[in-house]
């Protein structure tokens, strides 16, 4: 059997199927006509048509980020190829394991400028984690089975295969997973012990400390939360969580402090800004994270465990620095934390969390509903409250305003719940996110919390969820503006709204029953409840378009080149702290 | 007075990589994409049998950087070993240079006395024209290569630096 001739097409699928791939998305073009025509001829792999590729990256997202498996792409050569640069940076920014398999036009024209040709190794090398041209059959299956390998393992990213026509259409030998030879690419999982028991001795000391984790805790799989959560617990020390990171430490606990950064709660910042030892778990100091750095939590020693040595030291110094995968670490942490037997200094942390709880009595996500105008935060509170004891929920988000309410409002008691595009801001990312993961979990609630202005990116997709009947519930929180846009201009610009108010909207009811969904509507907060119990009442996919407050801004927020403790809270703080001019040219 | 952690230092990193398409491509991209500075570059295979090519970059940058640049080299797929040569060790370095100096009377004389102390060779000669072939650190390069601007110089190509530790150990 092993031996047995295929061509090349099939021989792709056998390393699909090996690599445990059950779902492909994709969509069809001359390059890949022949491994179309082997999809046709199997049952083991099913493949989900997208309506323009870059759904399919973004779905294979949803996918890769609510399983924890590698996602799967299969496009044309050329316009399908340039069509997915956006989502494989997406996936590149946030870590996302993705293999994308592309068409080529066959390698005798290669550099010809050849019908639909285009230099897609060249194109993808800067947005993905690695990318390959397969110049002959004989390294299709080993290169497609590296490629498996490289994107799953150490920092997960997107790996692109490049796959000429006559690749996939010779004959050749297949080769299982299990005789080929990974002679490269080994990232070190476990870390040093030497730098986790300086690690332990250091956090044991602190007076003021502060957990800051992020997606890295989540890529390492549940039983890294899991991990996480027991060491926090453990400890007593309070928790804050990056945007990617929600849902690796459960909302509800009470050492959780909120998300920190941008629009991070102000007891997280200030927190990151005051202690005295920080642990940076899976995250990696970006700039949305540290506002200003050179007043980036001045007074505090730093530990950060990443498994890709270039997070560390990138941004910000950090006096231990530990490599390798968050799970392995925190377990010898824990290990060591025990054998020590650790006892930080009850007086201090006492002092500290009576610090902190002063942070927190600002209550600086309140709000009022009142009137007749919908407030976005009370929509997606109450969304959450309807929802939060349901058995099997997942989110996705588009890029705005929205965005931000939903990671403060909603609240992730476990990892691989939240999906949403951190590092690129992709706006278009949700609802495709939302279809992969709702073909991963067929019979999970999945929501894509979408503004008005990014749903329109990828409204295309409506026609796959029609196709395969996915369930997923878009709802939008519509300002008829693009409402982060609005707001930075609103508080940068003296109110100079350019091109940021949404024209000529379609009815998304309307929008919502064309395409075989259900539309509703609601435009007083006294519709918002019946709205949600509707929506989930509904086994279809409904487009839910909430009509909010125009002009409400999203706080706290830092503004960009500012430091931590010059939040804005609310509109009354923008008069007097104005942005720098170094902070102008920031994004 | 400049903080030490500012102070941009030249380094010279060795990296072993697969000698296969794209890693040159690969290299360049993540030095132009993050803005780093590449003083000199030279790739060849070094282990045909293997399929290993070894690259000499030539870099600056203060401690952070040149730390993000070895840190970003090595998570590369291609990449087996970075090694920074300064850092890790006394190394020696060496880099040729061509040059070709066209002049007449006094000034091919002096070309050809200063080649002679610099223990330049010459690798062609006609009439009006010398091309010298001069081996050594960079700094002997540069120099040689000032004092034959007033001589007539007219063309110069360097290889860029080539460089390996000492002692027995190898990358
Ligand atoms: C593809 C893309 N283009 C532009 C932007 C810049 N951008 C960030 S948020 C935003 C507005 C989003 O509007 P909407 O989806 O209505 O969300 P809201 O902020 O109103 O909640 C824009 C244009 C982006 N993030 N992504
Ligand atoms: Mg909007």
């Amino acid at each position: 059997m092993a031996n047995e001739q295929m061509n090349g097409s099939e021989i792709l699928l056998k390393c699909l199927v090996d690599q445990d791939v059950t779902e492909i998305f994709g969509y069809p073009g001359g390059a890949v006509l022949p491994i179309y025509d082997a999809i046709f001829n199997q049952n083991a792999l099913r493949h989900i048509l997208v309506r323009q590729e870059a759904g399919a990256v973004h779905a294979a997202e949803g996918y890769a980020r609510s399983t924890g498996k590698v996602g799967v792409v299969l496009v044309t050569s050329g316009p399908g190829a340039t069509n997915v640069v956006t989502g494989l940076t997406d996936a590149l920014m946030d870590s996302i394991p993705i293999v994308c398999l592309t068409g080529q036009v066959p390698t005798h024209l290669i550099g010809n400028d050849a019908f639909q040709e285009a230099d897609t190794t060249g194109i993808t090398r800067p947005c993905t984690k690695h990318n390959y041209l397969v110049k002959t059959v004989d390294d299709l299956a080993r290169t497609v089975h590296e490629a498996f390998h490289v994107a799953r393992s150490g920092r997960p990213g997107p790996v692109v295969v490049d796959l000429p026509k006559d690749v996939v259409q010779a004959p050749g030998v297949y080769t299982p997973p299990n005789k080929v030879k990974l002679k490269r690419y080994n990232p070190q999982v476990k870390g040093d012990l030497k730098a986790i028991k300086q690690a332990v001795e250091l956090l044991a000391q602190a007076k003021k400390p502060v957990f800051y984790c992020g997606g890295g805790v989540i890529n390492s799989g549940p039983a890294a939360s899991q991990l996480l959560t027991q060491f926090v617990r453990l400890t007593g020390y309070p928790c804050t969580l990056t945007l990617m990171g929600l849902g690796a430490y459960p909302a509800s606990d009470p050492q959780f402090l909120g998300m920190l950064g941008m629009h991070g709660t102000y007891e997280a910042n200030l927190a990151m800004h005051d202690c005295d030892v920080m642990i940076c778990v899976g995250a990696r100091f970006d700039d949305r994270i540290t506002g200003k750095l050179d007043e980036f939590s001045p007074g505090s020693k730093k530990i950060h465990i990443d498994i890709d040595p270039s997070s560390i030291n990138k941004n910000v110094r950090v006096d231990v620095p530990i490599i390798g995968d968050v799970a392995h670490v925190l377990e010898d942490m824990i290990k060591i934390w025990k054998s020590e037997q650790a006892k930080p200094d009850q007086k201090a942390l006492k002092a500290w969390w009576k610090q902190i709880d002063e942070w927190r009595a600002k209550d600086c996500l309140k709000y009022t509903q009142k009137g007749d105008v919908i407030k976005p935060q009370y929509a997606i509170q109450r969304l959450y409250e309807a929802t939060k004891n349901l058995e099997d929920v997942f989110i996705t988000t588009e890029v705005g305003q929205h965005q931000m309410w939903a990671a403060q409002f909603y609240g992730f008691e476990e990892p691989n719940r939240w999906m949403t595009s951190g590092g690129l801001g992709t706006m278009g990312y949700g609802l495709p996110a939302a279809m992969g993961v709702q073909v991963a979990h067929p019979d999970a609630l999945v929501i894509d919390i979408a503004g008005e202005a990014s749903i329109l990116m990828n409204i295309q997709e409506m026609s796959t969820v029609a196709q395969y009947r996915l369930p997923v519930k878009i709802f939008i929180l519509n300002n008829e503006y693009m409402g982060m846009v609005r707001q930075w201009q609103e508080l940068l610009y003296e109110g100079r709204y350019a091109e940021s108010y949404m024209e000529s909207l379609p009815d998304f009811v309307k929008l919502a029953e064309s395409f075989g969904a259900v539309g509703l509507r609601a435009e007083k907060p006294g519709d918002v409840d019946g709205l949600i119990k509707e929506m989930l009442a509904i086994d279809k996919a409904v487009i839910a378009d909430v009509m909010i407050d125009k002009t409400e801004n999203c706080f706290p927020m830092i503004p960009a080149g500012a430091a931590h403790h010059e939040m804005l809270l609310g509109p009354g703080d923008e008069a007097e702290k104005p942005t720098s001019e170094d902070g102008m040219v920031l994004v | 007075m400049t903080p030490k952690s500012e102070i941009e230092n030249s380094h010279t990193i060795a990296v072993l990589v697969d000698n296969e398409p794209g890693v040159l491509a690969r290299v360049i991209g993540l030095f132009a994409g993050r803005g780093y500075n590449i003083e000199s570059l030279t790739v060849a295979e070094v282990a045909a049998g293997e399929n290993l090519s070894r690259i000499t970059i030539v870099t600056s940058g203060t401690p952070m950087i040149i730390e993000q640049i070895k840190a970003q080299l090595d998570r590369l797929v291609p990449v087996h070993k970075v090694s920074d040569l300064t850092m890790d060790g006394p190394a020696v370095e060496r880099e040729l240079a061509l040059v070709k100096v066209a002049s007449s009377g006094d000034k091919r004389v002096e070309s050809l006395r200063i080649a002679d102390i610099f223990r330049a060779r010459v690798l062609d000669s006609t009439n009006d024209s010398f091309v010298f072939e001069i081996v050594g650190d960079t700094g002997k390069l540069n120099a040689f290569i000032e004092l034959m601007e007033p001589l007539g110089l007219v063309d110069v190509s360097r290889t860029g630096v080539v460089a390996i530790a000492r002692g027995t150990g190898a990358l």
